[in-house]
């Protein structure tokens, strides 16, 4: 590279207490750059982010913005220097306005009162160079949609005129045209010369996106190039340190019973209509946009929201209403979101895998402590999950870990029609292909599995069965042969009329 | 470091803090002589009964992500109770079982209330605090309610300083303590009591019936409440609809120091026993000192923003981690 790079770090390392998160990453981004980030969770991404936006300081090497020494006090510092970062999980105020929320720390104001003249036109100015300058900007942050909120957050790093903007796994909750719409702005702010930082498990997407690649693992930098010169293949290899050949392995089974039925179930303002059948050793995907109605679906099946209209019946008898009723009639539900409403973070990995059948692990309510904790052992070692063992709280596991310990709850109890929505979000692929090759044998050994995602290959790799839902309405239903990505996107779009 | 350092931390934290507020005050000349000797010791246990029985019931909220503002009410009432029956010639066990009962209805009413209106435990408590106490008034007439000699008089006695036998209060108060930690740790109930602080909507997707389990938290620990009110009945000797103003705020305040967290899901009995010593010892030591009650309402309250902080410094470093 003949030009200063945008930023450069070398040599970065950082340590807390006995674990060294970072031991030596280097980095060189270009201006006008989109440059992925890739590795495992636990690799040290996140520690990373947390160092060059100031956050964490590093205990040994140097970064350098634009060819000046580059150290932040802090996130406020990071942001005023022109380092912006967009994270995971969205930070907006719900209760504020999408103005407020994209001013927030930088209103421009006299004598503390806001001119809300200029706040108006700054928003609208940063929408509008994202391409979204028809987003309703008195609206309260929290009546957005997802996508729309990630949109709002990213104006809200362009407020600050950013040189590098760091973008952490963007579109894990954007469904294909969402995270379209996504690539479309990051291409934008590219060629505006913003040097992009872009993390992301899907390396599908960083190899369209990006031109240049840095590969973490175990907190050092393993490799980096040109995207163009990589393959997927290598990219998985340099990350895990072994060969992912075949992430979606395939089981030998048949379809057999029944085992979940759904007729014209209808639930709140967001599930109209859904009609199918799930059999015995059958995976069945749902797929769709965000808020077409894929998690109000299983919700409603599992009796977590209150069913309006239909039925739904578990192996021939009716579903009861509630979540508890389903457990014992051998249904299991596995939450899009592990943090809020999957795991019990603070808590056990051993009661979170039997909080759903404590009262088989007690005699007259009191807790067999010790038959508790051999079946925790017992999970722990057959899906190999990385603890310190039954006792350590779940919140202290990796994201795989975590879901892993999830999942075992639904066969430790053991449910035969799995629910599962987005089991692989936020996990990294070695995780991932473990979770695949498990979906896969519960399947052969006669489970019935519907599982919903955003990741369509996913659904193309891992179902036998495909529907798709597009506004509240399961409007297709096929199986997997005829379905191809373009053909789910079309359906889901509402582009292709259904046809099932 | 050794990673297991911080968790014996945690788990020693409160006695660490026991340790010192005594160290504060058995060192300085003026009290070293008495406040280590046994008669002392059994004051302040027994000073700490009715915060420690109320801390019971109170951990079981708190660790369920609950709140209970009434208890200093419900104590107030139950002992009212307790005092009217005692006037109406009722013998010392029935009417124990009735202000436990009575504490008990209170506290159902507290839970029913939260599960079945949905709303916050602590708006729905801070009314009963105020329907509690007027009911307590109204009960006793606006007065004092006495009553001939009863058996329960005798519970909380420290008459002779030099006996060696306990108050049954302080017996009570230890078993009902032993019970309660067992019944946190080791039953069906008691986990699905974390499960629920921890991570509401997790329980209820994992079967936990919340609304119903919310009643009967609030239930049993009104029956604590109640036990409570037995023990100030029996130090009082007179039902007193005005007595236990604020005694909420102890109460949490021995929960909090004792390591329970505010939003749920952690939290023990031993350190909420550990808590209510702390606060008995702070009290009895600063009266010896001839400190003014300010001072000691200002010691109280700074005690608990250091424990709160403490407890945050460990946690902010698990998570950094």
């Amino acid at each position: 590279m003949s030009v200063a790079p945008a930023l450069e770090l070398r040599g970065i390392r950082k340590r807390f207490g006995a674990t060294e998160a970072l031991r030596g990453v280097s980095l060189a981004v270009a201006p006008g750059e989109v440059h992925a980030l890739i590795g495992e969770n636990g690799a040290g991404k996140s520690t990373l982010m947390k160092v060059l936006s100031g956050a964490h300081q590093p205990d040994a090497g140097e970064m350098a913005l634009a060819g000046q020494p580059y150290r932040p006090a802090g996130p406020p510092d990071a942001r005023r220097r022109g380092v912006a970062m967009i994270y995971q999980e969205l930070t907006l105020a719900p209760h504020l306005s999408a103005r407020e929320n994209i001013l927030l720390g930088l209103e421009p104001a006299r004598a503390g009162w806001i001119n809300v003249a200029a706040a108006r036109a700054a928003a609208r100015d940063a929408l509008a160079q994202l391409g979204h300058g028809e987003l309703d900007l008195e609206r309260p942050a929290g009546a957005f949609g997802i996508a729309e909120r990630q949109i709002i957050e990213i104006a809200r790093a362009l407020v600050g005129r950013p040189r590098v903007l760091i973008l952490d796994e963007p579109t894990s909750s954007l469904t294909g045209a969402d995270a379209e719409r996504l690539f479309a702005v990051i291409t934008r702010l590219r060629d505006q010369g913003v040097s992009i930082i872009y993390i992301s498990h899907f390396l599908e997407e960083c190899r369209r996106l990006c031109d240049r690649y840095t590969v973490l693992k175990d907190g050092a930098s393993v490799g980096a190039g040109r995207m163009a010169e990589t393959t997927p293949d290598e990219l998985v290899t340099r990350m895990t340190g072994r060969e992912v050949r075949d992430l979606y392995p395939r089981h030998a089974r048949a379809a057999g019973e029944p085992l979940l039925e759904v007729r014209t179930l209808a639930a709140g303002p967001r599930l109209r209509g859904a009609d199918c059948v799930v059999r015995a050793g059958e995976i069945f995907g749902l797929a769709g946009l965000i808020g077409a109605g894929r998690t109000e679906l299983l919700r409603a099946v599992f009796g977590l929201d209150p069913r309006s209209a239909g039925g739904v019946r578990f192996g021939g008898e009716e579903a009861a209403a509630r979540p508890r009723g389903c457990w014992a009639q051998g249904a299991g539900f596995l939450s899009e979101d592990r943090k809020e409403e999957g795991l019990l973070l603070s808590q056990p990995l051993g009661d979170n895998l039997t909080l759903t059948k404590l009262g088989a692990f007690s005699r007259a309510g009191w807790i067999d402590t010790g038959r508790q904790t051999a079946a925790a052992a017992r999970w722990i070692a057959a899906l190999r999950i990385r603890c310190l063992g039954p006792g350590q709280p779940v919140g202290q596991l990796s994201g795989g870990n975590q879901q892993k310990v999830a999942l075992a709850r639904l066969l430790e109890h053991p449910a035969r029609i799995l629910l599962l929505d987005e089991p692989t979000r936020g996990i990294d692929v070695g995780s991932k292909a473990e979770i695949y090759t498990l979906i896969g044998e519960l399947a052969a050994s006669g489970k019935a599995v519907v599982v919903a995602s955003s990741h369509l290959p996913e659904l193309l790799g891992l179902c036998d069965t495909i529907g798709v839902m597009c506004r509240g309405s399961l409007v297709a239903v096929r199986p997997r042969a005829q379905w191809s990505e373009a053909e789910l996107l079309r359906v889901a779009t509402g582009a292709a009329a259904p046809s099932s | 470091m050794n990673p297991r350092l911080p968790a014996l931390l945690a788990r020693l934290g409160p006695f660490l803090g026991l340790l010192l507020v005594t160290a504060l005050f058995a060192l300085p000349a003026e009290t070293r002589e008495h406040f280590l000797s046994y008669g002392n010791l059994k004051i302040v246990l027994t000073q700490t009964v009715i915060v420690a029985i109320g801390a019971l019931g109170m951990t079981l909220i708190i660790v369920s992500g609950g709140i209970d503002l009434s208890v200093g009410s419900s104590i107030a009432c139950t002992s009212v109770v307790g005092a009217l029956l005692l006037q109406r010639g009722w013998g010392p066990l029935p009417v124990v079982l009735a202000i436990v009962g009575a504490g008990a209805v209170l506290g159902l009413i507290n839970g029913l209330s939260i599960a079945l209106l949905r709303v916050v435990p602590f708006i729905i408590t801070l009314g009963t605090l105020g329907v509690a106490r007027g009911g307590a008034k109204w009960l006793a007439d606006n007065q004092t309610v006495n009553y001939e000699s009863s058996p329960i008089n005798g519970w909380m006695t420290t008459a002779d300083p030099f006996g060696y036998a306990l108050p049954a209060g302080v017996w009570v108060a230890g078993g009902l303590a032993l019970v309660m930690a067992a019944v946190l740790r080791r039953t069906v109930f008691g986990r699905h009591v974390f499960a629920l602080g921890s991570n509401e909507a997790a329980a209820r997707l994992c079967g936990v019936e919340t609304a119903r389990l919310k009643v009967a938290i609030y239930a049993v620990a009104g029956a604590t409440f109640g036990a409570a009110g037995v023990f100030q009945l029996a130090r009082l000797r007179q039902g007193d609809p005005t007595v236990a103003v604020g005694l909420e705020l102890d109460i949490i305040a021995a929960v909090i120091i004792g390591g329970a967290s505010l939003s749920g899901g952690v939290g023990t009995v031993l350190g909420s026993m550990i808590g209510a010593l702390i606060m008995a010892v702070l009290r009895n030591g600063s009266q010896q000192m001839g400190w003014p009650t300010y001072f000691q309402e200002i010691i109280i309250g700074l005690v608990i923003i250091v424990a709160v902080f403490v407890d945050r410094l460990r946690q902010g470093r698990a998570s950094a981690a």
